[in-house]
């Protein structure tokens, strides 16, 4: 168990040295830079555009370039933001990513809450009216657009019936403690049930799905045949089994809520790391472009390492190869 | 244990009382376009206590429905038993709540089945699949329940049942998974094991390791057994009487030595003659041309009559009785008719 743990860590390092060169590779192949947008101004001479290109460094080598930003990067120093001129881009991240994982935990609460015992219900009662009404939402969970399913929420509880509000993170400033937490809270529910809509959708049908295939197994039969009761059958032995892709999944479940967050944060204008990343695509502010994608490939490499390590704790079959 | 032992004479006696007796059991699958697969067409049999029965057919006869039947586990829907009794020491299984028939289950019948690969939870160690059984039935502890699957592990010969008990089942072979599932079936001391095709899926010569087994483990527990294959060599070695099945019916029912030496109906003499003798020198073994016919169209008159080498005209008309030929040997044959 050790070994499989500390094997799949030092598999992560080279993949995280790979994804560092994608993503610079990435904003260097985007056309344009930061000064194209200034260009447009007829009263700068040329030659100071390629004075700030040579101050900024955005004249040298490519891998001379690549090596600046990735020995800055190791050190914790990600650079300066351009569109906020003189901020780090440290500072800005800092100042959103928790929102970010707030939503995000949020909108997984949201779909493990709902997902996986609608999903074992489901499948208890195949062919039922209840299932019937689960899949006709399932599906049009999975047909309706983050962005659309988002302004519905907002028209729907924020406007027409003004249960949750719909912009924001806070009220009013000056909140502490409980108050804080249960505003905070409040500000969360359409957001973070809106990314969690679709995912959701999807689990409630992988959780169907998996539970009636394992329950056709021989050894639900030998459970059967033990005399146990269904509780037993369907909660230890079935369940466990059905479990073991739903976690697989999940592991792959961080990228799809981070890349949802981005549209979703728009929506719901929700100061988080996705609506930094779409200011920063629009101007071109490549430091902080290349930051929140690095932030977001390693979030996708720990959610895989922790499935993977979860994967191993709950399928014995794993531990030992 | 011990007090087992020095009870063979009792066994002797017992093997006059009843044990599990069936009678008229029909289960059928209600299928799509209200097709009826008679899967199970009226059988009625006896199981004496202490007794090895075996259920002999090709795949498709019924023989693993009959079993599921007695357990009560056909899936259902599709499948439902609609008529017959099947009476456990007296006891009507088909008349108990489910609540009752769990109790029966893994506690008066142990059950075997053919893939051993498949048929243990592969998440869950030995010994908790085995303490399971113990403390739902006998309520024991679950240390205690421990401690008893260690000894059952023992006793099927796992000599270092002690490390078993933590392992998991991909981590033993077809023959020691299915030795673990012998140790599960029995750990309840059932009056009754079913073996599904015990042996089926492994190799030749595990084969006869785990028949021994659960010769010498129904003497240990005073069990009988009721053994389904389609292996008629399995058949001689260990059973006491046996059950011919073809198309969800019993077409012939005699003592193990009377059917091997005395073989009445075509299907069985055409079984029989399908095993390979290492005796005689025959160029081609000899095989019975085509198949079961699907349950939901069985031929009108006798079942085997589009096989049979016999075939009559009245074959085609109405289907035989399972006539007594002598006190232990029974045939569904017109050839047997006066």
């Amino acid at each position: 168990m050790h070994k499989y743990i500390i094997r799949r860590i030092l598999q992560f390092i080279p993949m995280l040295f790979l994804i560092t060169i994608v993503v610079f590779a990435l904003a260097k192949a985007a056309p344009g830079d930061v000064l194209s947008g200034e260009r447009l101004d007829p009263n700068i001479p040329a030659e100071v555009y390629d004075m700030r290109r040579e101050a900024l460094g955005l004249n040298d080598h490519i891998t001379v370039q690549y090596w600046n930003w990735l020995s800055s990067v190791a050190t914790g120093d990600l650079g300066t933001s351009m569109q906020y001129t003189g901020r780090s881009v440290a500072e800005l991240i800092n100042a959103r990513v928790m929102n970010t994982v707030y939503l995000s935990l949020f909108a997984l609460g949201v779909t493990l809450a709902f997902a996986i015992p609608i999903g074992i219900y489901s499948a208890t009662r195949k062919y039922s009216l209840f299932d019937y009404g689960a899949t006709t939402f399932a599906f049009l969970g999975l047909a309706t657009p983050n962005f659309f399913a988002g302004l519905l929420a907002i028209y729907v509880f924020g406007f027409m019936l003004g249960w949750f509000p719909s912009q924001g993170t806070v009220s009013t400033v000056g909140l502490s403690g409980m108050e804080l937490f249960l505003d905070k809270l409040k500000h969360l529910v359409l957001p973070g049930f809106t990314l969690g809509l679709a995912s959701t959708a999807s689990y409630m049908r992988y959780m169907r799905t998996e539970i009636l295939e394992v329950k056709g197994s021989d050894f639900i039969r030998t459970a059967k045949a033990k005399g146990l009761s269904n509780h037993s059958v369907l909660y230890k032995h079935t369940l466990r089994n059905a479990l073991l892709p739903i976690i697989t999944l999940l592991g792959l479940e961080f990228g799809t809520l981070l890349s949802g967050a981005i549209i979703t944060e728009r929506v719901f204008s929700y100061p988080g790391l996705g609506q930094l990343f779409l200011t920063s695509v629009q101007n071109r502010d490549y430091p902080v472009i290349m930051a929140i994608n690095l932030i977001l490939a390693i979030t996708i490499l720990i959610g895989n390492l922790l499935a993977d390590i979860f994967y191993a704790v709950v399928d014995p079959r794993i531990r030992y190869d | 244990m011990q007090e087992k032992t020095d009870s063979k004479q009792e066994i002797g006696q017992k093997k006059t009382d009843v044990l599990l007796q069936v009678e008229g059991l029909k289960t059928y699958f209600y299928m799509e376009q209200d097709k009826v697969a008679k899967a199970v067409d009226d059988v009625s049999f006896t199981l004496k206590k202490g007794e090895t029965l075996a259920l002999v057919g090709e795949s498709g006869s019924g023989k693993s429905i009959t079993s599921l039947s007695l357990m009560r586990l056909i899936p259902s829907p599709p499948g439902k038993i609609i008529e017959g009794s099947i009476k456990l020491d007296g006891t009507d299984l088909l008349s108990l709540s489910e609540k009752d028939m769990r109790k029966v289950r893994g506690n008066d019948i142990g059950m075997i089945f053919q893939e051993p690969m498949t048929s243990l939870n592969p998440v869950y160690t030995i010994g908790n699949q085995i303490a399971e059984t113990l403390m739902k039935h006998k309520k024991l502890k679950k240390k205690e329940a421990y401690k008893r699957a260690v000894e059952l592990l023992k006793l099927v010969g796992f000599a270092r049942a002690e490390q078993i008990v933590h392992e998991y089942p991909h981590q033993l072979s077809g023959g020691m998974r299915q030795r673990a599932m012998i140790a599960m079936a029995l750990s309840c001391d059932p009056k009754l094991l079913i073996a599904d095709e015990p042996t089926t899926a492994l190799d030749v010569t595990i084969q006869t390791q785990i028949l021994d087994l659960m010769v010498e483990m129904k003497e240990k527990f005073e069990s009988s057994i009721l053994l389904i294959t389609h292996d008629l060599g399995v058949v001689a070695e260990v059973a006491d009487r046996v059950l011919v099945m073809y198309g969800g019916q019993i077409v012939e029912e005699a003592t193990a030595y009377e059917l091997y030496t005395n073989p009445q109906h075509p299907y069985t003499v055409g079984l029989l003659n399908s095993i390979p003798n290492l005796e005689s020198d025959v160029e081609r073994l000899e095989s019975i041309k085509g198949t079961v016919p699907p349950a939901h169209r069985f031929p009108k008159g006798c079942r085997f009559a589009p096989r049979c080498k016999h075939v009559m005209d009245k074959c085609y008309e109405a289907n035989p009785d399972l006539l007594e030929k002598d006190s232990n040997h029974k045939v569904r044959c017109y050839l047997y008719e006066e």
